[in-house]
């Protein structure tokens, strides 16, 4: 067992990519995001880390260094939020099709407008089909565990695939949590240095970056797409050698009390905990309610979806961001999707709580079940609204 | 008799056979831009990694599956050019600092036309040419957006007839003056400047290899004739880009550490016209806009001269 220590979980993110020997970081400073590299500057200004660190101009330029340094062979991280996400986000949809597997995580927070800087998914959800694998996590430890698991998985030669690790603007980011540590040995042996097979240097010169054709595009595009639904198989067996040397196992859907529910709660980072808070006062009271938990949103993991939700009748999903003048949010839309050629399927009921950081309690996952049971019983199939909205 | 021009000739023939850049490649009949790039090359040799961004030299090199690169490359996108080519200097950096790969000198090159340079991509370079990063950056100017369909950036000349900056019976062509690159790069401090251009190719060759040398981020802007945007014949280009240097509207200069000096001087510059009147894209100018044209780089000339002068 590593060591215990309460620490805030930016300053633990910042701690993994020290232990993970990344090579080249390069950010650029962005709320809720900042304690991540001010931390690893400091890092690097002690001489605890050999990396080249720098502040570039931009969240474009800075994914951008990311792109030139993982393209000669270093391993390389940035991170970021919000506006800086969606600046950055015309290079998100490069990098996949490259095979870089860099690591960024995202403090989630809030597109603008209006702008604001408290936590919601609208950030990431901009980027939903950029091609990265996506992790989503429900407290500290996960965002810790999850950049050794990140780089150990996008860097595997059957992958090699860049990675998103969601955390929580200021839920996560700047709450100080129990993070147990791993002893740097062990790291070293579940994360081996970056053995890319392409590099750029004179002594084998190769192209990368090339235009296609429409001749070849569609080619290109399968290939991508082949790549990140065939990793699935990887993803697990990454989890389980982290599983194996940590004791703590994953799976890309949790699942809180729902082998008998008969309504789930459907949430994704960190109000899994609350909602399970919620799903224990509901269980006492005799009502059969689960919760289930995305921690694996792109390759999404649908076979693993549907095996932790055939049973029940109505899924109540919380999304954290609105796809304006669409189906509702954007993981109800997809759990729809997953389900709609299932014989039998549950009821979906879709919320969208807590955009812009506003605090949902227990008892509002309590109010949205109930209130979501009661529109499915009066035949209300296409059940979306935003919840707690003052009118 | 032996003058400036046979000297030229002869010196070019010492020049390296060696092509790093392979024939093949999909650019124009005349085009000064792809000429440009492989001078560059043969300049600096086989240690280099060349980042290149969107733009004319990107598509006519690189239809996945085919490459005539022979030097790695990389293209990512258009505004990110100077960032990218700053990974991966930083990665050379660290890599061989931790042993990963072997030290040796490998020169970081980064490429994009004006638009890549001046336009969108100016940003990404300030950022470079601050940090301080060990790179050649080369600005392909061929004056205008032409990979698009020869569109007006802040590179074009005054004057110019565009695609967005059309002869019409309010407008003659482009209504602002050339964004000076060079400039602005030299106001970040870098240790070296130059403009160069492929009519001249012995001097386009030094400052690269100049470039190369120095230790820091310098930067070399490429005057790049182009026929297809510029409406001139294609055997006209290298004498165009000489016209261009020789009626001053396109002056051969370094920064060197700051300090100013002409590459190439004239007592006299020659008549714009006759630099002018090969290029469609100025058949409408009148003599009286020529003139006013004329009056303005012969001022910008002889400031520049000034600055050469007293060093600063």
């Amino acid at each position: 067992m590593g060591k215990r220590v309460g620490m805030e979980v930016s300053i633990a993110a910042a701690e993994a990519v020290r232990q993970s020997k990344v090579d080249v970081i390069s950010a650029y400073p962005i709320t809720p995001q900042t304690h991540v590299v001010e931390h690893l500057s400091e890092i690097v200004a002690n001489g605890e880390m050999d990396a080249e660190f720098f502040c570039v101009e931009s969240e474009h330029s800075a994914l951008s260094v990311c792109v030139g340094s993982e393209a000669t062979g270093a391993r390389s991280f940035t991170c970021t939020s919000s506006q800086g996400l969606a600046l950055m986000s015309e290079i998100t949809y490069i990098v996949p099709p490259l095979r870089l597997p860099i690591l960024m995580i995202l403090s989630n927070r809030t597109l603008s407008a209006p702008l604001s800087i408290w936590n919601d998914h609208s950030d990431v959800m901009s980027i939903r089909d950029c091609g990265w694998i996506q992790y989503f996590c429900e407290n500290g430890q996960e965002v810790y565990d999850h950049v050794f698991i990140g780089y150990r998985l996008g860097e595997d030669r059957d992958v090699l695939l860049p990675v998103i690790v969601n955390m929580d603007g200021f839920t996560l980011s700047h709450v100080i949590e129990p993070i147990e540590l791993i002893d740097q040995e062990k790291i070293d042996k579940f994360l081996p240095p970056y053995a890319p097979i392409y590099t750029l240097h004179p002594d084998r010169p190769v192209t990368m970056g090339a235009f296609a054709l429409p001749s070849i595009f569609a080619e290109a595009k399968k290939a991508q797409e082949v790549v990140i639904r065939s990793s699935i198989p990887k993803i697990l067996e990454v989890w389980k050698a982290f599983g194996d040397m940590t004791g703590r196992y994953y799976q890309p859907i949790e699942t809180y009390k729902a082998e008998d529910a008969e309504t789930l709660l459907l949430t994704m980072g960190s109000f899994g905990e609350t909602a399970s808070v919620a799903v224990d006062t509901m269980r006492e009271k005799g009502k059969p309610v689960g919760l289930v938990k995305i921690r694996l949103w792109r390759p999404f993991p649908f076979d693993a979806f549907k095996e932790a939700t055939r049973r029940a009748k109505r899924i109540v999903v919380i999304d954290r961001a609105v796809s304006v003048g669409g189906p509702g949010g954007p993981v109800a839309s997809e759990v729809k999707s997953a389900v709609y050629g299932e014989e039998s399927r549950p009821m979906i009921y879709d919320f969208v709580a807590g955009i812009s950081g506003r605090d949902v309690s227990p008892s509002d996952f309590i109010k949205m079940v109930e209130k979501a049971e009661i529109e499915i019983n009066e035949g209300n199939k296409e059940g979306y609204e935003i919840y707690g909205v003052r009118e | 008799m032996i003058t400036t021009e046979n000297l030229n000739v002869f010196a070019v023939r010492t020049l390296t056979q060696k092509e790093h850049m392979a024939p093949g490649h999909r650019a124009c009949q005349g085009c000064a831009e792809v000429l440009a790039v492989r001078l560059v090359l043969k300049a600096i040799g086989r240690n280099v990694i060349m980042c290149s961004a969107t733009g004319c030299m990107e598509i006519i090199s690189s239809p996945l599956p085919f490459t005539a690169w022979r030097v790695p490359w990389f293209h990512v996108a258009f505004e990110n050019t100077a960032a990218v080519a700053s990974g991966v200097e930083s990665a050379l950096k660290v890599l061989m600092r931790k042993g990963k790969i072997p030290r040796k000198k490998i020169v970081t090159l980064a490429q994009a036309g004006d638009g890549g340079t001046a336009d969108i991509g100016m940003q990404a370079l300030s950022g470079a040419l601050e940090r301080g990063h060990n790179m050649i950056y080369v600005c392909t100017d061929n004056e205008a957006y032409m990979n698009t369909g020869i569109q007006r950036s802040s590179s074009t000349p005054f004057g110019a007839s565009t695609t967005t900056s059309p002869v019409g019976k309010a407008q003659m062509g482009q209504i602002t003056w050339k964004k000076n690159m060079a400039a602005i790069a030299a106001a970040h401090n870098i240790p070296y400047v130059a403009t160069a251009c492929p009519s001249y190719p012995i001097d386009l060759i030094e400052k690269v290899k100049k470039a190369a040398a120095v230790e820091g981020p310098s930067y070399i802007h490429i005057l790049s004739v182009c026929p297809t945007g510029w409406r001139s014949l294609p055997e006209l280009s290298i004498k165009l880009g000489r016209l261009a240097v020789e009626t001053g509207v396109f002056p051969l200069y370094e920064v060197e550490n700051g300090r100013y000096h002409m590459s190439l001087d004239f007592p006299e510059l020659r008549p714009l016209k006759e630099y002018t009147k090969w290029q469609g894209r100025f058949r409408h100018l009148t003599d009286d806009k020529l003139a006013e044209i004329e009056k303005r780089l012969h001022e910008e000339y002889k400031h520049l001269k000034a600055r050469a002068e007293t060093g600063i």
